[in-house]
Formats: C-alpha cells, sequence, structure tokens
C-alpha cells in the first residue's frame, strides 16, 4: 500500500474539484437577485409609509427579508436554493435566518426548552459570537484613538 | 482442518445461505436505478412518523416482519436479530428489535456494518451455533445528516465529493438449510486502515485504501485472480471512491476495471444529483438484498464478492482533527 503523504497528494490532484466559475455566477446572480428584492422593498417601504427616516426603513427592510429567508426555510425551498447559489444563499441576511430557523425546525421534535432553544443558535452562534467580538474590538480602537486625538 | 487461509480470510465450508432477502427504500432511492426491485418504498421521508428516527425504526420493524412473513416462519424460529446503523448508540437497530422476542446482538462498524454482520454471521452459521439468523443494517437521510454534518434545511452548497445518506434497509435470513439459494463461501475480515484523509465529506478517499487492502488481501489469501467473480462489488464509495479503489489496486498489481463496481455509485440515476453517489448503512444491504440478489437468483451472477466499507469518523473526531480511519470486510457470495 502506498504511505500516507504519496497517497494524499495523489488525493490532492485527482479529487473533484468545485466549478469555481458557475457556483460563482450562481452565487452572483442569486445573491444579486435577493439584494434587489430588498431595494424593493426599501423603495416600496419608503413611498408608502413615508413619516418613516432611512433609518427606520432600513430596519423594516431587514425585518421583511428575515421573514421571509424564514418563511422559505420552513416551506423547505431555501435549502433547495441554497444547493445552487451557495453563499448567494448564505451571505444576505435571508441566510443568516436560514442557519437559525433550520436547526429549530429539526430539533423541534426534541422539545421547546432542550430542543428548538438550546440549539437554535448551533449554525449562526460563531457568527454573532465573532461579530460581538469584533464589534467590541473596533470599539475599543475608536475609542483609544478618540482619546488620543 | 483449520478453516482460515491465508492471513484474514475464513472458508465457510458447510452450507450457509442467504436464503432470503427483504427491502424497504426511501422516495429517493425508489426513483433510482433499482426501483423495480425493491420490495417496499416510502412514500415521503417521514412514513407517518413523527421524527426520522422514528421512521427508522419502523422500516427496521417492518423489514423484520416482511422477511419473516416471506420466509413463512415465525420471529420464534429465529435464533437471532443481529444488526446496526449509523446513528449513536444504534438506537433504530435496538429499538427495532425489542419488538421481537429474539436474541439480539448489536453491530456497528458505520456503512461496513453489513459486511461485519455477513462475516459474524456466516461464522456462526458455519460453526453450527444457529441456524436462522437474520442480519439488518439501515440507515435513514434525515437521521444520519443531522448527527454526522448539518441540519437538513439549512442551504449550503455540497462539496463535490459529497456523498447521499441513503434512506433505506434491507435484511436477509442466513441459514444451513436451502435450496438455490447464493450461499456464503468465504469471509475476509479486514483491517483498519488509515491513509490520513481528514475531509469528512471525502470518505471515498478515506475508505478506499481499506477496501483496496481488503479486496487484494482476499484474493492474495484464496489464490485468486479478480477475474474469478462476476463482479467486485464494494459498498459505499462512491464514484472517486471507486476510481481510487481502482488506481490503489493497480499499485498492488490487481487490474480490477472490469469487474469492480460500487454499490453508492449504481443506487442512483445521473438525474438525481446526488454528487459521488449514496453512502450509509443501508447502501450496501438495500442494494444487495435488492438488485444483487434477485440478479443470482436469476442466475445472471454466480460469484460477487460483496465488500462494504465503513468510515469510523463522528463529528467530534472530525473537529478535533483527527484522520478517518476505513474498514471494509469482504464477503464471497457464490450460487
Amino acid at each position: 500500500m502506498m504511505n500516507k503523504e504519496e497517497y494524499k497528494k495523489h488525493v490532492s490532484k485527482t479529487c473533484p474539484k468545485t466549478k469555481e466559475w458557475r457556483t460563482m455566477l450562481l452565487a452572483f446572480i442569486v445573491g444579486g437577485t435577493i439584494c434587489m428584492i430588498g431595494e424593493g422593498f426599501r423603495d416600496l417601504y419608503t413611498e408608502v409609509i413615508p413619516k418613516f427616516n432611512s433609518t427606520q426603513v432600513t430596519s423594516l427592510v431587514t425585518i421583511t427579508m428575515i421573514f421571509f429567508g424564514s418563511l422559505f426555510t420552513g416551506l423547505g425551498l431555501y435549502d433547495k436554493l441554497g444547493r445552487y447559489a451557495g453563499a448567494g444563499s448564505v451571505i444576505p441576511i435571508t441566510g443568516f435566518a436560514n442557519s437559525v430557523v433550520s436547526p429549530a425546525v429539526e430539533f423541534n421534535r426534541e422539545g421547546l426548552f432542550y430542543g428548538v432553544m438550546s440549539n437554535m443558535f448551533v449554525v449562526a452562534g460563531p457568527i454573532i459570537v465573532s461579530g460581538v467580538v469584533w464589534s467590541v474590538l473596533v470599539g475599543l480602537i475608536y475609542f483609544i484613538v478618540g482619546v488620543a486625538v | 482442518m483449520s478453516k482460515k487461509r491465508g492471513k484474514q480470510t475464513y472458508v465457510i465450508d458447510t452450507d450457509v445461505f442467504i436464503k432470503n432477502t427483504a427491502t424497504i427504500a426511501g422516495p429517493l432511492e425508489g426513483k433510482g436505478n433499482f426501483a423495480e426491485y425493491y420490495d417496499e418504498v416510502l412514500e415521503n421521508d417521514s412514513w407517518g412518523c413523527k421524527s426520522y428516527e422514528k421512521t427508522e425504526i419502523k422500516m427496521r420493524k417492518n423489514v423484520i416482519d416482511n422477511l419473516i412473513r416471506k420466509e413463512g416462519i415465525t420471529e420464534y424460529d429465529l435464533d437471532c436479530i443481529m444488526g446496526g446503523d449509523l446513528l449513536n448508540q444504534i438506537v433504530p437497530t435496538a429499538f427495532s428489535a425489542r419488538e421481537f422476542e429474539v436474541p439480539y446482538l448489536g453491530m456497528y462498524e458505520a456503512c461496513s456494518t453489513f459486511g461485519e454482520c455477513l462475516a459474524v454471521g456466516a461464522m456462526l452459521v458455519d460453526g453450527g451455533f444457529m441456524t436462522n439468523l437474520l442480519c439488518s443494517t439501515s440507515s435513514h437521510n434525515g437521521t444520519a445528516e443531522r448527527q454526522y454534518r448539518l441540519p437538513l434545511e439549512l442551504g449550503s452548497q455540497p462539496s463535490p465529493v459529497c456523498q447521499w445518506t441513503v434512506t433505506g434497509t434491507g435484511a436477509v435470513l442466513l441459514t444451513n438449510t436451502g435450496d438455490k439459494q447464493p450461499k456464503i463461501k468465504s469471509v475476509t475480515i479486514g483491517k483498519i486502515v488509515d491513509l490520513g484523509i481528514i475531509d469528512p465529506s471525502n470518505m471515498g478517499a478515506a475508505m478506499a485504501p481499506a477496501a483496496t487492502d481488503t479486496i487484494v488481501t482476499h484474493l492474495r489469501d484464496m489464490d485468486r485472480k479478480p477475474e474469478y467473480y462476476d463482479m467486485i462489488v464494494t459498498g459505499d464509495l462512491g464514484k472517486y471512491g471507486r476510481d481510487l479503489l481502482h488506481f490503489l489496486a493497480k499499485e498492488e498489481g490487481y487490474e480490477l476495471a472490469n469487474v469492480l463496481n460500487d454499490c453508492g455509485s449504481m443506487i442512483y440515476t445521473d438525474k438525481q444529483r446526488a454528487t459521488q453517489g449514496g453512502s450509509g448503512a443501508g447502501c450496501s444491504s438495500l442494494v444487495f438484498s435488492s438488485y444483487f440478489y434477485k440478479e443470482m437468483l436469476k442466475g445472471n451472477f454466480r460469484k460477487i464478492l460483496l465488500v462494504p466499507t465503513g468510515a469510523l469518523l463522528s463529528k467530534i473526531s472530525s473537529l478535533q482533527g483527527e484522520s478517518i480511519p476505513g474498514v471494509a470486510h469482504a464477503i464471497d457470495i457464490e450460487l
């Protein structure tokens, strides 16, 4: 039998690779479309609710997109989209909703507390933790720079 | 005279028949290449159960019931139910066996469990310890994916080397009396081989060295050429894993191109987008108990070397950066 190093070399040489151009193009199209839909909602809300300022409209758009991401996860459609779109459907906020709702759906059978609640963030947890840690670090840098100036 | 040949092979010199088989396949498998060979196909993944775990238990219970009914015996005629699956503590196997008043032996070797069951089962029958032994293994896509990978509804892109866990179960009845059914003639117990593959989605690459080792050892121990068999069929190496096995066997001086195939690569059609093919403890048992068994009864295959392959990883071992040990057992089945 060939040794480990030779085998690993052979595997990395012959292993089927992701078709990068195809996946990047699909990610671009799907991701772009999701963002366009979001922009569409922004225009709609700006038009329909004129008393909302732009920050409030942004929040409303985010909430709407999270709603649809969750809905399509529950309907079992978002994972099918993700198979083709890859990062195109993972990166937008709908993908974040998918990453929270999909474990919640999956652990439904293990009960509300130890099932849904304790497993809801198994996928999104690391993203939230690193988001919080980085924002604290950036905040510290701002603070130090602000004090120095 | 000793039953042992060479380093790892045991000759089964009394009659050990694979007397009958029963299968239940999942909905995707039911649209695959062997659709007409399955006894029963689920109309959906849950099959009226509240969780996929319960579905897998029900599949196993029903497949055992079906096999008993097909054979015209009762559960009290069975000496033992032996089996395994992919889940922690092999819960589906144990929970389905509690429905029967039959002694139980739980086995675990991931996707090669079927090989382990047939090897041990054939030796138990050959040794005269048991006369009616039921072996079955199963897997369910919904239960295995959540344990080994990610939530089902998560929209992630599959790796180009990944495989699709088969939903299905196959059960066989081993007996010492039979007629024209296929017989187990020899078994080769495989070693664990690990050539350092760490990517848990690339199970074909992790298992191919073990499959090669077992097949080459079997051929050497029995002093046979690959052409002795109508087909050497591995469990779930997938298309890429099968190519690797072909390559590794060539390095050892065996050309398998004309006889080699793989249950996982055969089970789905190309349109079903299962990437490298099927995997799981139910893969080899489902394909063998349906397609190969029925074709053997018709006489279209006379000699088969069935080599279920297993990747012995867990989610925790992968996260800790451990490489994936592979194992495979060879079962020589002849008419």
